[in-house]
C-alpha cells in the first residue's frame, strides 16, 4: 500500500480496540432533549418555537442567525418545556430548547417524495446546496462549520478536489470507522453529491491504514467511479487535521491564515457525507449522529446512534454506566476533547465521541523547567516553535508571539503530548492565541476609525 | 505531589462512600469526581528525569575505562565531584525555598561531566571547588535547570583552569599510580611535535583527563544517546565534520606543522565534548538549522585554538563560546512555519 502522510506529528496509543469491532447501536428515544441554539461556528440561531408548543421530529425550531449559521431541527416529537440556559458541552452555559418527548417520534411532513429515493442526477448545484442548508448540516468532525457556506466558495475560487476525511486520527474514536463500514453506499453517494455541488473534478477519500476493512470496503464501492480514489494514510496524529490531510493527499500547502479553498480543495468528514445523502435523498435533516462512547471509565464501550440533544447521562447509562474509577469525561477524543463537569450536557452535531478516562490517566504530572530539548519543535505539524510560543504567552510578549506565528497553531496538542518536562505548552499557546487575535482585532478597528 | 495527594484523598472519600452506600450500579453524578483540564488528555511516557539518567548511564562505559586507565583514584574524583554538585544544588534549593531536585539527575550529571574533564591527579579539594562553582555559578545563578546559558560542567572546568593552571595541566601516565608530570597527546604535538599513534588514541591508553581519553567508549555511549534521540545527531556530525574538514585542509597544506584529521578527531576531549557537552539540550540551539550552525562554529573555533592559540586544547572554549551565541542562533533560525509566505 502506498501510504502518504505529512511531516512530523506524534503516535499516541490508539485504544480503538474498545469499539472498532462493535456495530452502531440505536439509542432508545430519550425522555427529553436539550437542543443548543449554538452548535456551529458562526452566528447563534434564533428560536422560532415558544414554551408549551408541540413540535414534531424534523421541525425547524431555530432559524439561522446569519449566512454563516445553520438551521436547528427538533430531534424528537413532543412539547417545548423551556427555552433557557443549560450546561453546554463546549463549556459554560448556552441557550437551549428543552423538548419533552411524547414517545411517538412523529415526523413532520417533509414533502411529496419522502421517503422515496430521488433522481439526484437531475438536481442542480443550487438545489443540492439548498437541500443541505435546509437540513442544517455542519461539519460533523468537530469544527461544525456550516456546510452550505463551505460549498459556496466566493467568486474567483474554484474547487478542483474534494477530500473526504476518514482519518479519525484521535485515539479511542471509531464512529467514522463504523460509518464507513456500515453505511458505505451512503458515504460514496454523499461524496458524489458534494462533488456535484462543488463542481469538483475528483475526490479523494483519505483513510488511515489502521482501518484496513474500511479501506477495502470503500475501494470496492468506488469501482464504478473513476474520479473518486481512496488514499490510505500513515497512522499518525494529527493526520485528520484539514491542512495536514491536504498536504498528505495532494502535497499542497494551505497558506498560513488561509483556507483549504485557497488551494482549490474542500475537506469534509465521513459523517457529513452521510448527512448530505440523508438530506438530499431522504429530505432528512440532521437530528442524530453516531457517537463513540468509550474509554476505560465506561463499562460497555459502544458506538451509539443518538438524537442530537440527548443528555450524556442517557448514552452512558446505555453503555452500562461509568466505572468506579472514572475520573474525567470528555466530549471528543483525548487529544482535543473538552472535559465535562456534568453528564447533563447534551450531544450536539459535533459530538464525535464521549471518552471516559480513569484516575490513572488523569494524574497531573509535576511540571519541570524546559530543558530546550526541542521535542515539541520536532513534532509540531505546523512547524512552529511551541516552547518559545508558550514562553512568549507566559511573559505576555504578544508582538514576539505574533512574529513567531502563534495564530497558526491548530491546537492539536502534539507539543504538550511529547513534552518530557510536562509543560502545558498548547494550553499556554491557546491563551496567547486568543490574546494576539484580540489585539489584532482592536488594531483593525482602530485603523478603521482612523480612516473614517 | 499536591495533585497526587488530592487524588488520593478523593479516592479514599469515594471508597468511604462506596462502603456506606452499597454497590451503586451507576455512579451518581458528583461534580468533584470529574477532573477538568484543557486538552490534550494524553501524555507520552517521556520524562526529564529519564533523559538525565540515560545520559548518565551512557557515560558509564567511559567511566569504566577511566578506572582501567587511571586506577580507582578516578572513581574517587568522580564520586567527590558528584557529591559536591548535589549538595550544592540542595543547599541552593533550601535557600531559594524550592523542592528537592536531586532526583531529576541534572546535578549528578553535571558533577559527573565535570569529573570527566579533570586531570586524574587533581587534588580533591580543587575538585570540590570546581563542582560547587559549576552548580552555583554555572547553573543556579541563572535560575536552575533549563535557564543556564553555559554548560555548567564546562564553567566549573574553566574556573579551575583559570585558578589552578599547574594542577590542571599535570597529567598522569596511564596504567601507573605515579602522578608524574607528563603530557597529553595534544600537548606532545603542540610543544614537541610528537604524534601519538591513532590506534592508542582511539582505544584511549594515553594521558589526558579522566573521561576523555577513550574515543571508543565515548562513541558507544554517544551512539546510544543518538539512537534514543536524546542527543541530536546534527551537533556531533557538524562539529566533528568541521574539525575533520578544517584540519584536513591545514594538513594537506602543511603536514609538518599540522597533524592529520584522525589525530585531531581522537586526541583530547573532542569526542567527549561533541557527544556529551555540545549536545547538552539546555545550552545548544533548539532548531535543526541552529544545531548545524552550532556544530560548525564550535569546530572552527576548536581548530583555531588548537593550531593557532596558546592552549593545546580548545574543546571547552569552543563549546562555551558557541553556548553564548545560542540564544542568538535560536532567534535567527526560526523554521518557516507551515504555509508561511516567503518575504
Amino acid at each position: 500500500m502506498n501510504l502518504r502522510t505529512f511531516k512530523k506529528g506524534v503516535r499516541p496509543s490508539e485504544f480503538k480496540e474498545f469499539t472498532d469491532g462493535k456495530s452502531i447501536e440505536i439509542l432508545p428515544l430519550p425522555n427529553e432533549v436539550f437542543i443548543p441554539v449554538q452548535q456551529h461556528i458562526g452566528a447563534p440561531c434564533k428560536p422560532v418555537v415558544e414554551k408549551g408548543m408541540d413540535v414534531k421530529t424534523g421541525q425547524i425550531i431555530a432559524t439561522a442567525g446569519g449566512f454563516v449559521s445553520s438551521l436547528i431541527h427538533a430531534t424528537i416529537s413532543g412539547k417545548v418545556k423551556a427555552i433557557e440556559s443549560f450546561p453546554h458541552p463546549l463549556g459554560g452555559q448556552g441557550l437551549m430548547i428543552q423538548i419533552v418527548s411524547d414517545g411517538k417520534d412523529e415526523w413532520i411532513d417533509t414533502g411529496e417524495d419522502n421517503p422515496k429515493v430521488r433522481d439526484w442526477e437531475k438536481l442542480s448545484k443550487d438545489e443540492i446546496i439548498t437541500a443541505i442548508q435546509n437540513a442544517g448540516i455542519v461539519g460533523m468532525g468537530g469544527a461544525a462549520f456550516p456546510l452550505h457556506v463551505k460549498l459556496s466558495p466566493p467568486k474567483g475560487k474554484t474547487i478542483d478536489t474534494f477530500i473526504l476525511n476518514g482519518c479519525e486520527c484521535e485515539p479511542f474514536l471509531t464512529a467514522d470507522h463504523r460509518m464507513m463500514l456500515e453505511q458505505t453506499d451512503d458515504v460514496v453517494l454523499g461524496v458524489r453529491l458534494i462533488m456535484k455541488a462543488l463542481g469538483a473534478e475528483k475526490a479523494i477519500i483519505g483513510i488511515e491504514a489502521n482501518k484496513p476493512d474500511a479501506i477495502e470496503k470503500i475501494t470496492k464501492a468506488i469501482v464504478p467511479f473513476p474520479n473518486i480514489t481512496v488514499q490510505p494514510l500513515k497512522v499518525k496524529y494529527p493526520q485528520g487535521a484539514e491542512k495536514m490531510l491536504i498536504k498528505a493527499a495532494l502535497d499542497r500547502n494551505v497558506p498560513a491564515g488561509g483556507l483549504p479553498m485557497d488551494v482549490n480543495v474542500v475537506v469534509n468528514n465521513v459523517g457529513t457525507a452521510i448527512a448530505v445523502t440523508d438530506a438530499v435523498m431522504r429530505k432528512r435533516p440532521v437530528i442524530e449522529r453516531v457517537v463513540t462512547v468509550t474509554g476505560k471509565g465506561i463499562r460497555e464501550p459502544k458506538n451509539v446512534l443518538a438524537r442530537i440533544g440527548t443528555p450524556f447521562q442517557n448514552l452512558i447509562d446505555f453503555c452500562g454506566g461509568l466505572t468506579e474509577d472514572a475520573a474525567k469525561v470528555l466530549m471528543g477524543g483525548p487529544m482535543m476533547g473538552v472535559t465535562q463537569h456534568t453528564l447533563a450536557v447534551p450531544v450536539i452535531k459535533a459530538t464525535s465521541g464521549i471518552v471516559c478516562l480513569t484516575f490513572e490517566s488523569v494524574v497531573e504530572k509535576t511540571e519541570y523547567p524546559c530543558i530546550q530539548c526541542g521535542a515539541c519543535i520536532r513534532v509540531c505539524p505546523m512547524d512552529l516553535m511551541p516552547t518559545r510560543l508558550a514562553r512568549f504567552a507566559q511573559n505576555c510578549k504578544w508582538d514576539e508571539a505574533e512574529k513567531f506565528g502563534i495564530v497558526n497553531c491548530i491546537e492539536c496538542g502534539s507539543c504538550a503530548f511529547v513534552c518530557p518536562s510536562n509543560i502545558p505548552l498548547v494550553q499556554r499557546i491557546r491563551i496567547g492565541k486568543l490574546k494576539v487575535n484580540e489585539i489584532r482585532r482592536k488594531q483593525k478597528t482602530a485603523e478603521k476609525v482612523e480612516s473614517i | 505531589m499536591d495533585e497526587k495527594q488530592n487524588i488520593r484523598t478523593e479516592e479514599s472519600e469515594k471508597n468511604a462512600s462506596a462502603k456506606t452506600n452499597p454497590a451503586p450500579s451507576v455512579k451518581p453524578v458528583e461534580k468533584k469526581l470529574f477532573f477538568l483540564s484543557s486538552s490534550p488528555h494524553m501524555k507520552a511516557p517521556s520524562d526529564v528525569r529519564m533523559i538525565m539518567w540515560i545520559v548518565i548511564a551512557a557515560l558509564l562505559p567511559a567511566v569504566g575505562f577511566s578506572v582501567y586507565n587511571f586506577g580507582f583514584h578516578s572513581l574517587i574524583t568522580i564520586a567527590v565531584s558528584i557529591l559536591a554538585a548535589t549538595i550544592t544544588e540542595e543547599i541552593v534549593n533550601l535557600a531559594r525555598k524550592r523542592k528537592m531536585t536531586i532526583n531529576d539527575g541534572s546535578a549528578v550529571l553535571t558533577g559527573l561531566l565535570l569529573a570527566m574533564t579533570l586531570p586524574p591527579s587533581l587534588p580533591l579539594s580543587m575538585v570540590v571547588i570546581g563542582s560547587v562553582f559549576a552548580i552555583f555559578i554555572g547553573k543556579q545563578i541563572f535560575g536552575g535547570l533549563g535557564n543556564n546559558i553555559f554548560n555548567p560542567a564546562l564553567i566549573g572546568r574553566a574556573f579551575l583552569q583559570a585558578s589552578f593552571p599547574i594542577p590542571m595541566t599535570t597529567w598522569t601516565i596511564p596504567r601507573t599510580v605515579d602522578a608524574i608530570s607528563s603530557a597529553t597527546p595534544l600537548g606532545l604535538f603542540k610543544f614537541e611535535k610528537t604524534l601519538t599513534p591513532t590506534y592508542d588514541l582511539f582505544i584511549g591508553t594515553v594521558g589526558g583527563c579522566i573521561g576523555e581519553t577513550s574515543a571508543l567508549f565515548i562513541l558507544i555511549g554517544g551512539l546510544i544517546l543518538i539512537l534514543l534521540r536524546i542527543a541530536d545527531w546534527r551537533i556531533p556530525v557538524s562539529y566533528l565534520g568541521t574539525v575533520v574538514i578544517f584540519s584536513g585542509i591545514l594538513w594537506i597544506v602543511n603536514p609538518v606543522n599540522f597533524p592529520n584529521p584522525a589525530f585531531q578527531l581522537f586526541a583530547g576531549g573532542l569526542m567527549l565534548g561533541a557527544f556529551f557537552m555540545a549536545t547538552d539540550m539546555v545550552t545548544s540551539p533548539v532548531t535543526p538549522k541552529g544545531k548545524w550552525i552550532f556544530g560548525v562554529g564550535a569546530g572552527i573555533i576548536l581548530i583555531l585554538i588548537r593550531q593557532f592559540g596558546g592552549y593545546p586544547e580548545g574543546v571547552m572554549y569552543s563549546i562555551l563560546i558557541m553556548n553564548c551565541v545560542t540564544p542568538l542562533i535560536n532567534r535567527f533560525t526560526r523554521p518557516r512555519y507551515f504555509g508561511e509566505i516567503k518575504q
